[in-house]
């Protein structure tokens, strides 16, 4: 019994002062039928052969310490500062439950607040929550609030170019409401055919900023149409991009939703990530979630609260904006933290390093024979390969031959784009894996030669 | 350090020019970036890696965790966060492994997931698991979802309709409404069970119309349901289904398979029950568990074994499954997995000694319960779950104290208050959990200082009208936050 501190005296003591002899006669209530099960589970293990058995099956894992990643599509491989994790592990942040008694947590309180003002600035906006699960659930709940705002009109437009993942997520949310989501089916629209889809019965424009390509575009034009409609403008985007490029807000936008793993979160296998949520001053009173505010307590000092408590579950019960309760607090503290010590140069130069070293290796993949990169638009830290051979075998290759993580098959989202790998480039990546890759993606077709004349 | 302010925010402590941690510089030939994309300016901190690390440092000691002082939060189950799970969590072919990697590069992961599935399940008693959810509430939602969807798929529409007792926690109506559901609210009887005479004339009112049932047990007042049997009978017998919130699992785990006593599906909250940190907030982990009715309506994809091992030393080979019917993807890529890490090494730690967790917690809840009911107001005076509530007011002996009062009061002798206002239909509630891995002399020092504050309370009332007086800030404005809204920080002009 690891964590229990009790001893037979303690416990027996204990029994008595409540006047009872046993434990199990705590539990009289419990019907005496279905009273104290078999529990077919692993015999108990001291914390030296649970973490022994947990390194074991680690290693059947391949991880990013080990093989060169160039795999993105919503979650990425970045840089932490080492000071992030260490504070991290301050367990007066940790072992906290949410700031609900603000006198004793005015450390989340701040740091969720200069949360807040980051990513506010970062998307240019005027106000930010203080986390959703993920930018999948952010976006889903962004849908809630347009229908809060919007009530008569039931129609998203959604773009073809938002992760495949956030946009599923999106329909599982709203199934059972009267929402109509059009725009991304069959994965073609561009934004000019987007436009043509928004009337007056449109509460809301969904783009992705870069979009999932990776390309940057310009999002001047279905912000005017949007406007033009009454209808909301809502971008997904990538706060390391954003660093460098012109913010969603500056094109208009409503709603800006994203996800925040890139600041200083592992990539752990999926989560726990952080989702943000961003918005004009006008819609604060419909958000979802936790908002933190600026105060004074009663000797006049500045304090830190969560506040427009109303909208949420514990007080308005069915009426609530959300029922979300739990959010991803410590890893908006983790952002916070990574995007402090990175500051502004440090911001900005990994946007650019992303740039640089993306455009690099696009350019050197397009000189190979049989491949092409997709340079229409401009991106950043991804972009679209076409290869001579299916993406699943191509990975294979780059696994089994260089140890390299191959990038995001495209088909699997979108049938017409065969062959087509998505890939990823970040300040993580350095010139000489840039190189290994190149030289992996060249040897696919000599190999396929090799093999052919082998078989002649 | 100014008076009027504890710490200055990053943006106050800001100089232009000033770097902080520092990035390489390109190793590749660079590329212009067109200037058109460019944005005007990015008004971010310009801060010394030092003072950063001051900063976090400084405001982690604003804070009260579980690991400086007791924290006995109702229904939150803030036990003790063990350090092995922080350090499993973060090894590298965990915490560094992409969510989209192919199969054959995550078995170690998959293996993960698929164990901690059959061992969720084990304790619930149910074979089905999604642990995609990430919080409870998230859970809650994919259970509701699921439900409306089993009803939909057998043809029967009409069914919105969900009953929710009047002590829910706040989640379970709002996550009927997020579900387009509608809720059908529940009273309590004078022993803080579900009204059962009630829930028959609503089942009777409304059977064809009734999609199911939420209810948490224990009740959010700490109370085992004595008529749960009769409960889910009522609602199985006019078409319903019956959900079980989970929140409080710390008081059953062990000593009932919520699947034996006939519920159909059930969330987990991993951050209270299996002992993942609450990280100010969250992360939290909220798996979802059904019977085989419920099963095809899953959140998926699931890890599943996609080909069995050929014999002992082998191992089977994991792989994703979506169920057939499913509600659909609640998450991008596969939930909140560092979680599911500490969650496993929990349970591993324990094994078949899980049932221990539950009897200390109960053990622990009821002797704080009767070493205080003679002192507080105890509005359902009989055996607890792993938590109970207490009244903190005495009109006619300490007339104008508060619940709020004896809880700020309790942070000056370094105690965490307890859950106050709620559950909404005890007034002036206080709800006290002190979980299992709380000592004796813990619990001693608290009911100690309870008994004092109750006293404070008559002779020296307005030591806990002004509590706290040792805080960091002392109690803060909410209506001012609420009508002055200062979300962000203002731009810091120059001086």
């Amino acid at each position: 019994m690891s964590y229990i501190p009790h001893t037979d005296a303690d416990r027996e003591a204990m029994l008595k002062a409540i006047g009872v002899d046993s434990i199990e006669a705590l539990f009289d209530a419990v019907p005496e039928t279905h009273r104290f099960p078999k529990l077919d589970l692993p015999t108990p293990r001291s914390e030296l052969e649970v973490s022994t058995e947990l390194e074991a099956l680690s290693m059947f894992n391949i991880s990013a310490k080990e093989y060169a990643v160039f795999l993105g599509a919503g979650a990425y491989n970045h840089f932490s500062p080492a000071a992030v994790n260490q504070l991290l592990l301050r367990s007066e942040f940790y072992t906290a439950y949410t700031p609900y008694q603000p006198e004793v947590s005015q450390g989340t309180l701040q740091a969720i607040f200069e949360f807040q003002t980051m990513i506010s600035r970062l998307v240019g906006m005027e106000a930010a929550n203080a986390s959703h699960y993920d930018g999948a659930t952010a976006l889903a709940e962004a849908v809630t609030m347009a229908g809060a705002i919007q009530r008569g009109r039931n129609k998203v437009v959604l773009s073809p170019g938002i992760h495949p993942q956030y946009r599923e997520v999106v329909r599982t949310y709203h199934q059972n409401r009267p929402i109509k989501f059009s725009g991304d089916r069959g994965g073609k629209a561009t934004l000019l055919d987007l436009i043509d889809m928004i009337d007056d019965n449109t509460m809301m424009v969904v783009v992705q900023y870069p979009n999932f390509f990776g390309q940057i575009e310009d999002l001047t034009e279905i912000a005017k149409a949007a406007q033009s409609h009454k209808a909301l403008l809502c971008v997904v985007t990538d706060p390391v991009a954003c660093a460098i490029l012109k913010p969603p807000g500056a094109f208009g936008a409503d709603i800006v939703v994203g996800e925040g793993q890139s600041l200083g979160i592992p990539m752990s296998f999926g989560g726990p990530y952080l989702g943000f949520f961003a918005t004009l001053e006008k819609h604060v009173r419909k958000i979802a979630g936790r908002v933190i505010g600026e105060t004074l307590d009663i000797d006049g000092k500045r304090a830190y609260t969560m506040t427009l408590r109303p909208r949420e579950q514990d007080i308005r019960r069915e009426k609530a904006t959300s029922n979300i309760c739990t959010n991803q607090g410590l890893m908006s503290l983790a952002a916070c933290m990574h995007m402090s010590f990175l500051g502004k140069q440090g911001m900005q130069r990994v946007a650019e390093l992303c740039w640089h070293k993306s455009h690099y290796a696009a350019d050197e993949i397009d000189k190979l024979e049989g491949y092409s990169v997709d340079k229409g638009q401009p991106f950043i830290k991804e972009f679209v390969v076409t290869c001579p051979k299916p993406v699943a075998e191509t990975n294979e290759h780059l696994l089994h031959h260089y140890g390299i993580i191959g990038g995001y098959d495209l088909s699997q989202d979108y049938p017409d784009r065969q062959n087509q790998m998505l890939l990823c480039v970040t300040e993580m990546n350095t010139r000489e894996e840039i190189d290994m890759l190149v030289e992996a993606l060249r040897t696919v077709n000599e190999e396929k030669h090799i093999h052919v004349e082998l078989k002649a | 350090m100014s008076n009027s302010r504890l710490e200055p925010l990053i943006f106050e402590i800001s100089r232009p020019g000033r770097q902080g941690v520092r990035m390489p510089a390109p190793d590749v030939p660079t590329t212009e970036i067109p200037a058109t994309l460019r944005r005007d300016n990015l008004d971010f901190p310009e801060v010394a890696e030092i003072d950063v690390v001051r900063h976090f440092v400084r405001l982690s000691q604003l804070n009260h965790g579980i690991d400086i002082g007791f924290y006995p939060l109702g229904s939150c189950t803030m036990k003790y966060n063990p350090k092995v799970n922080e350090a499993v969590a973060r090894l590298p072919g965990y915490a560094a492994v992409h969510p989209l990697q192919g199969e054959g590069t995550t078995q170690g992961a998959l293996a993960l997931m698929y164990m901690l599935q059959t061992w969720l399940g084990e304790v619930a008693g149910f074979e089905h698991v999604s642990i995609q959810p990430a919080a409870g509430a998230h859970g809650e939602f994919a259970g509701i979802l699921m439900i409306r969807k089993y009803h939909l798929d057998r043809g029967d529409e009409k069914r919105t309709k969900i009953l929710v007792p009047d002590s829910a926690h706040g989640t379970n109506p709002a996550t009927t409404s997020m579900a387009g559901l509608e809720v059908i609210e529940l009273p309590s009887d004078e022993k803080g069970d579900v009204d059962l005479d009630a829930l028959r004339k609503a089942c009777e009112e409304h059977k064809d119309t009734i999609a199911g049932m939420m209810i948490t047990v224990p009740s959010t007042l700490g109370v085992f349901e004595e008529h749960i049997l009769e409960i889910v009978e009522a609602v199985h017998n006019v078409g319903g289904l019956m959900y079980m919130d989970g929140a409080n699992l710390n008081a059953v785990m062990g000593v009932i398979k919520p699947a034996e006593l006939g519920f159909d599906v059930m969330h987990y909250n991993l951050h209270k029950t299996f002992s993942t940190p609450h990280g100010g907030g969250g992360p939290g982990s909220g798996p979802v568990l059904c019977n085989e009715k419920l099963a095809p309506f899953l959140p998926g994809p699931i890890v599943a074994i996609v080909e069995e091992a050929v014999d002992e030393d082998d191992a089977p080979l994991y792989g994703w499954e979506m169920p057939e019917k499913s509600i659909g993807r609640l998450k991008a890529f596969h939930g909140n997995f560092g979680m599911h890490v500490r969650a496993y090494a929990y349970i591993a730690t324990y094994g078949t000694d899980l049932a221990e967790v539950t009897r200390y917690a109960v053990l622990n809840a009821n002797y704080v319960r009767v070493k205080l009911k003679d002192h507080y107001h105890a509005p359902f005076d009989r055996m607890c779950g792993h938590e109970f509530v207490l009244e903190g007011h005495w009109p006619e002996k300490a007339p104008g104290i508060h619940a709020l009062d004896i809880s700020k009061r309790l942070m000056d002798y370094g105690i965490h208050p307890p859950t106050n206002y709620f559950p909404l239909i005890v007034p002036e509630a206080l709800l006290i959990e002190p979980t299992e891995t709380e000592s004796k002399e813990t619990l001693d020092e608290f009911v100690e200082i309870m008994l004092k504050i109750a006293e404070e309370a008559q002779t020296n009332p307005d030591l806990l009208h002004d509590a706290p007086h040792t805080t960091p800030v002392r109690r803060v404005d909410e209506v001012k936050a609420a009508k002055e809204l200062v979300l962000c920080c203002r731009p810091i002009l120059p001086e």
